[in-house]
């Protein structure tokens, strides 16, 4: 194993992310804030409480999830696609890296800035609504999965993409909505049975659920099937990784 | 130092950019590889470096398959790419310790000084690299390659676009490198690079090696030496009696050159020299030229 190199590929994303924190860290801190703001004190204080949480608290989970989910994907795209613009993915690739090496530094960094994003969205939250965590194994659990695999769909993109707008096209067009859409703001119990179906294929629904599980033992499908779910994202996201690099795509013609 | 044989590529869309390529280069020589644009040296570059799969055939470096053994093979190699690719936010200092970081070296500090003082960017390694003069990030490029103490250097256009006095100090760096035994392979444009520096010359042609020969066996085998004669008053045409000489006529009428080959024992020139007076014609002025590799390369990638 290459440690120099994995060293040398994370400390260099690292220092990108604190080059740029008002981006990486100040701008979704404070949005995620702004959400607390109006959803938490001024419309969830007319909201009444979801299976005896109060609304803000209840969306807590939700918002952490969504701002991971978005800064793994736009960590690791923009880490890995980044070079592939400027040309200087030639050092990476004619180094004696191999390319677990190469996922494991740009991906681990990338779940790195998200992990701790994350972690300073939930004590940020905690300045404004009452947070506890039931199940702080699992907690960890998810947190950490759901950063990882997400990071992982993000290096694909930044494989896939071959402009900057298509960066933007998936983290916009399709995470985002369906993250607002899989109950991170609402149970999913809250919605008409037809919806709460058609809910239920959409894969963010099981992150969230299971994200709020483990704070508040409040959950709209079981832990397990999230947990489930999960390993399932993960895996896939592995072997299109695994794909990627047997085939050279979009790396090596 | 370097293997390769039988490398073929034929890309996606069907273009074949190398056919067939078979080279050796030697332990501590300087190889230039000449060729048009689009001949596919970059290519041959690239897939020894990893950075594009062959479609066939076999690469060693240092006897390490690129393949199979990549990380022994890749360790040995630097490559100084053609475009100046850099980030342009890091610090001299930083880029070239991340290089030596990506090739599994441990952070030496004092070789990172070593390698940018002889490139004359030492007193710049705390600068971010944007602001850099494009000579500079050449120099960077160089030193970035260098960073892992490679034995082998592709230098892949490394003038290109730099100004004479950098050429010329990077031309002393790369001799410097080869007395400390690194095998170097260069890509050039610049006939006059290659006639400089390199030991051998290979020619590449739409994907083919079509030739490979050393600097001066080359020179000397292809290049052509002429003798000039300047006429006192000038000829119509060539006498009868001087056929035998394949004289050409120019400067409208005012030259007659004849071209020679300096390993016969008796090039012929006392003796056309000779006829000349016997054939009354006088002369005011006479002078040698050699063709220059330029020449050569010119009429071999013609054909």
């Amino acid at each position: 194993m290459n440690l120099y190199a994995i060293k040398a590929i994370y400390r260099f994303e690292m220092a990108r992310a604190w080059r740029t924190l008002t981006q990486s860290i100040i701008s979704p801190v404070l949005s995620t804030s702004l959400y607390f703001v109006v959803f938490g004190a001024a419309i969830g204080s007319r909201i009444p409480e979801v299976d005896g949480v109060s609304y803000g608290s209840f969306i807590v989970p939700g918002l952490i999830m969504l701002s991971l989910l978005t800064q793994s994907i736009s960590n690791a795209s923009f880490g890995i696609y980044f070079p592939r613009f400027t040309g200087t993915i030639y050092e990476v690739l004619s180094a004696p890296v191999s390319y677990l090496e190469i996922v494991i530094a740009y991906v681990g960094a990338a779940a790195s800035k998200s992990l701790i994003l994350g972690v300073i969205i939930l004590a940020t939250a905690g300045l404004f609504v009452d947070i506890r965590i039931e199940h702080p194994f699992w907690m960890v659990l998810f947190f950490v999965l759901t950063a990882i695999t997400f990071s992982l769909l993000g290096f694909i993109i930044g494989i896939w993409a071959d402009g900057f707008e298509k960066l933007q096209l998936v983290p916009m067009l399709i995470v985002t909505p369906l993250t607002f859409l899989g109950g991170s703001f609402y149970s999913i119990n809250m919605l008409p049975p037809f919806w709460q179906t058609v809910t239920l294929f959409n894969p963010v629904v099981y992150l969230v659920s299971g994200f709020r599980w483990s704070f508040y033992g409040i959950a709209d499908v079981s832990p397990a099937l999230s947990l489930g779910m999960t390993v399932f994202f993960l895996l896939a996201c592995i072997g299109l990784v695994a794909w990627i690099f047997k085939t050279g795509y979009r790396l090596k013609p | 130092m370097l293997s390769v044989s039988n490398l073929s590529k034929v890309y996606e869309g069907g273009f074949t950019a190398l056919k067939d390529i078979n080279l050796d280069i030697r332990r501590g020589e300087i190889f230039a590889l000449l060729g048009p644009n689009g001949a596919g040296k970059t290519t041959l570059i690239s897939i020894i470096c990893g950075l594009v799969n062959a479609s066939a055939g076999k690469v060693t470096v240092g006897g390490h398959d690129i393949v199979d053994d990549y990380r022994a093979a890749r360790g040995l190699i630097g490559l100084v790419p053609q475009e100046l690719t850099t980030d342009a936010f890091e610090t001299v200092f930083s880029a070239v310790s991340f290089s030596r970081g990506l090739f599994g070296k441990a952070p030496d500090p004092a070789y990172i000084e070593k390698v940018l003082r002889s490139l004359s960017l030492w007193d710049k390694r705390n600068n971010k690299i944007m602001t850099l003069s494009g000579g500079m990030k050449r120099r960077l490029l160089i030193a970035k390659a260098l960073s892992h103490e490679p034995r082998m250097l592709f230098l892949d256009e490394p003038t290109a676009g730099v100004d004479v006095e950098l050429r010329r100090d990077m031309w002393n760096l790369v001799r410097g490198l080869r007395e400390d035994g690194v095998t170097i392979l260069l890509t050039t444009h610049y006939i006059e690079e290659a006639e400089e520096m390199a030991d051998r010359i290979g020619v590449i042609r739409k994907g083919e090696i079509i030739l490979v020969e050393n600097k001066a066996t080359l020179m000397h085998q292809l290049g052509k030496k002429q003798l000039t004669v300047h006429l006192q008053t000038p000829l119509d045409a060539v006498p009868e009696s001087l056929a035998a000489y394949a004289l050409e006529r120019g400067e409208d009428g005012h030259a007659l050159t004849y071209t020679y080959d300096t390993e016969r024992e008796h090039p012929g020139i006392t003796d056309l020299l000779a006829d000349l007076n016997a054939a009354g014609i006088g002369f005011k002025d006479v002078n040698t030229t050699q063709s220059s590799l330029e020449d050569i390369f010119v009429s071999l990638v013609k054909k």
